[in-house]
């Protein structure tokens, strides 16, 4: 008989179906009433800073905790009472890179392998496969133990997706690694969006979200403080700004005037730093830089400034991500569906 | 093309799972010469010490004098204490192994695994156990070298060996309980041996039980390792000294055996709920 991966109750169009998610540790609430919808071939950031509670929603929904309140289901399974069915739908990458570091990279995939009870000769050719992908073939014969942490965490990934997961659950995939390191990765995660696994991601960085999710979540004090489209989250915070800093302070007036075409709302000026939301991204700081030129006033520094998570957390929660008070009665916005 | 799952195994999945789990710890194992080298060389050091340093100073009462020479008799009567000190120790092994895996994280991989959840202890338990055999064969070869002999016949000494190895395994339950509980290597260390010690030099590995005072009497022969030590010089034809008159002492197999089957009992399942719930962090 072949035990193949048991086919889904046909209403599951989401991968991920969780609602009114609770997690305490003693009095610390980790999680607190989190709702988190994946649908199926789509990706999902979770965005939050440190403890916001993204590891603890990650591990119950991987069969690793039990959730105090509330009710999740993976690929129509529900976490609790058929914890063997979700480890089969999915495959992990925890936190930190979980290899046997005396074992060599294929050796670790073979292991991994057998324990998904996959067949011998199919894991033998599916190792050689993700080997290449992800670049590990002239270190599959060296004990993990050698391995830099990229390739650590290549390997990590390469062992979740030993049988071919539908859903990918990749906690912080990329922190601590290389800029070049971390775009590879991102090029096999898109790769394998392409082909048609749902993944859920968490994250610290909103540039990541930004490349690979349809849909971020943000994650605060273990409440969802905001969900949409990364461009909505943006826009919602004010989109990008145009930062230009004189070296005369008495042209300010004279340059703020001259801003005033290019910018799409109130331009502020403070500590001698003139901000000014703006659309067009670079075409529209090249005009300013002529128009500015045209006045002749002497520019110290300009930059695009697009948002970054610390915005985001600012304008959602009114303090900053490193802030531990905490958060005022969340305020939700887009809730509604998700789009796709 | 999507996975290809294996059929069902002969003897189902947990025995499968261990197998793969034994397998890979064992492999991993020998990846680490230091460890290994200083597993296999404490147990040669004691024998050295107990041999050369205390030995003449550790009378054994009612050992009859002309059963051996006299410099070896010790030896002789040393060599079961020192088998059953190094597989008590392989609890240790287990503790830290496990507690740092915890650590890593690679027990919350198994855990998402759709394996066999007590194969990832199983295996690790069996693993633990069987490498035991190599320190038990680098032993035997320093016992005989320093006098140690096998007395009573091969099928006895076989028993002896097996009857080392289920303690090992029972043991190492216990030190997979202890290093789940920790979740911490650097704690495991210490946790991993402090119950150890006592429970090994509160025997009759080292001293005759009858040299104890009389309360450590009654503790030190209910302890499984009398048992197990005495069953050993029994079963090799080594002195065994007097015995105080316990149903341990008399039965040392029986009682060795029934021993290790209550622990197995209580810890495995302690150990495999503590595996299940277990927090990384
Ligand atoms: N096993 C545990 N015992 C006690 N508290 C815990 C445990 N696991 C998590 N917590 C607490 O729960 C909260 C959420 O932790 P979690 O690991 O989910 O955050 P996170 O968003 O993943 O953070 P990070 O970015 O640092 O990984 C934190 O306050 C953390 O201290
Ligand atoms: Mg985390």
């Amino acid at each position: 008989m072949i035990h193949g991966v048991p086919s889904p109750p046909v209403t599951a169009d989401l991968a991920v179906d969780a609602h009114g998610l609770v997690k305490t540790f003693g009095d610390v609430r980790a999680l607190d009433g989190v709702d988190l919808v994946v649908p199926r071939g789509t990706v999902v950031g979770l965005l939050g800073p440190n403890g916001s509670g993204k590891t603890t929603t990650v591990r119950i929904l991987a069969t690793l905790l039990q959730a105090t309140a509330g009710t999740a289901k993976v690929n129509g399974f529900d976490v609790k009472s058929q914890a063997d069915d979700v480890r089969r739908s999915i495959g992990l990458t925890g936190q930190y890179a979980a290899v046997d570091e005396f074992l060599t990279g294929r050796e670790n995939l073979m292991m991994f392998g057998g324990l998904y009870h996959l067949d011998k000769a199919y894991v033998s050719e599916r190792s050689d496969e993700l080997l290449a992908t992800f670049d590990l073939v002239d270190a599959a014969d060296r004990p993990a133990k050698t391995y830099s942490g990229g390739m650590r965490r290549r390997l990590d990934l390469a062992a979740s997706l030993i049988a071919k997961p539908g859903i990918l659950f990749l906690d912080e995939p990329t922190t601590g690694l290389d800029p070049r390191s971390r775009i590879g990765l991102w090029n096999v995660m898109k790769g394998l969006v392409a082909e048609g696994t749902t993944v859920l991601l968490t994250t610290q960085y909103l540039d990541e979200a930004d490349q690979l999710a349809d849909d971020i979540v943000v994650l605060d004090h273990g409440k969802v403080i905001a969900h949409g489209t990364s461009s909505a989250l943006k826009d919602e915070i004010g989109g990008d700004r145009l930062e230009v800093r004189l070296a005369r302070e008495d042209q300010t007036s004279q340059a703020v005037s001259a801003l005033v075409p290019l910018a799409t709302g109130e331009i502020v000026t403070q500590d001698g730093l003139i901000s000014a939301p703006i659309t067009g991204g670079s075409t529209t700081l090249i005009e300013a830089v002529r128009a500015l030129d045209a006045q002749q006033i002497e520019v110290d520094d300009i930059a695009l400034r697009r948002p970054t998570l610390d915005d985001v957390f600012l304008s959602l929660t009114g303090h900053a991500t490193e802030d531990e008070t905490p958060a005022p009665p969340s305020r939700s916005r887009r809730r509604g569906p998700v789009r796709r | 093309m999507s996975a290809v799952y294996a059929k069902r195994p002969p003897l189902g999945w947990t025995v499968h799972d261990s197998i793969i789990i034994t397998r890979a710890t064992i492999l991993a194992s020998f990846r680490i010469p230091e460890a290994l080298f200083f597993q296999l060389i404490q147990p040669v050091i004691f024998v050295i010490l107990f041999a050369y340093v205390f030995g003449a100073a550790i009378p054994i009462p009612g050992a009859d004098p002309t059963s051996a020479p006299d410099a070896s008799l010790y030896r002789q009567y040393l060599m079961p204490g020192i088998f059953g000190q190094t597989v008590a120790f392989a609890a240790a092994a287990s503790t830290v192994g496990l507690a740092e895996a915890m650590q890593r994280g690679i027990i919350d991989r198994y855990r998402a695994l759709p394996m066999s959840q007590p194969a990832a202890l199983i295996g690790n338990t069996i693993a633990n156990a069987l490498r035991q055999i190599l320190a038990l064969t680098v032993l035997s070869i320093t016992g005989l070298i320093v006098g140690w002999r096998i007395n009573d016949g091969i099928w006895n000494a076989i028993l002896a060996y097996l009857l080392l190895l289920l303690f090992a395994y029972t043991v190492t339950w216990v030190g997979a309980f202890v290093g789940l509980s920790v979740r911490n290597s650097e704690t495991a260390s210490t946790a991993g041996l402090i119950w150890i010690f006592p429970l090994t030099f509160l025997s009759n590995a080292f001293v005759p039980i009858t040299a104890l005072p009389t309360w450590l009497q009654y503790f030190a022969a209910y302890n499984p390792i009398s048992s197990l030590v005495l069953a050993c010089r029994e079963l090799f034809g080594n002195p065994i000294g007097t015995q105080p008159d316990f149903w341990p002492l008399q039965n040392p197999v029986e009682y060795t055996i029934i021993s290790c089957a209550v622990v197995i009992a209580i810890f495995a399942p302690l150990a495999v709920r503590k595996f299940r719930t277990a927090a990384s962090r």
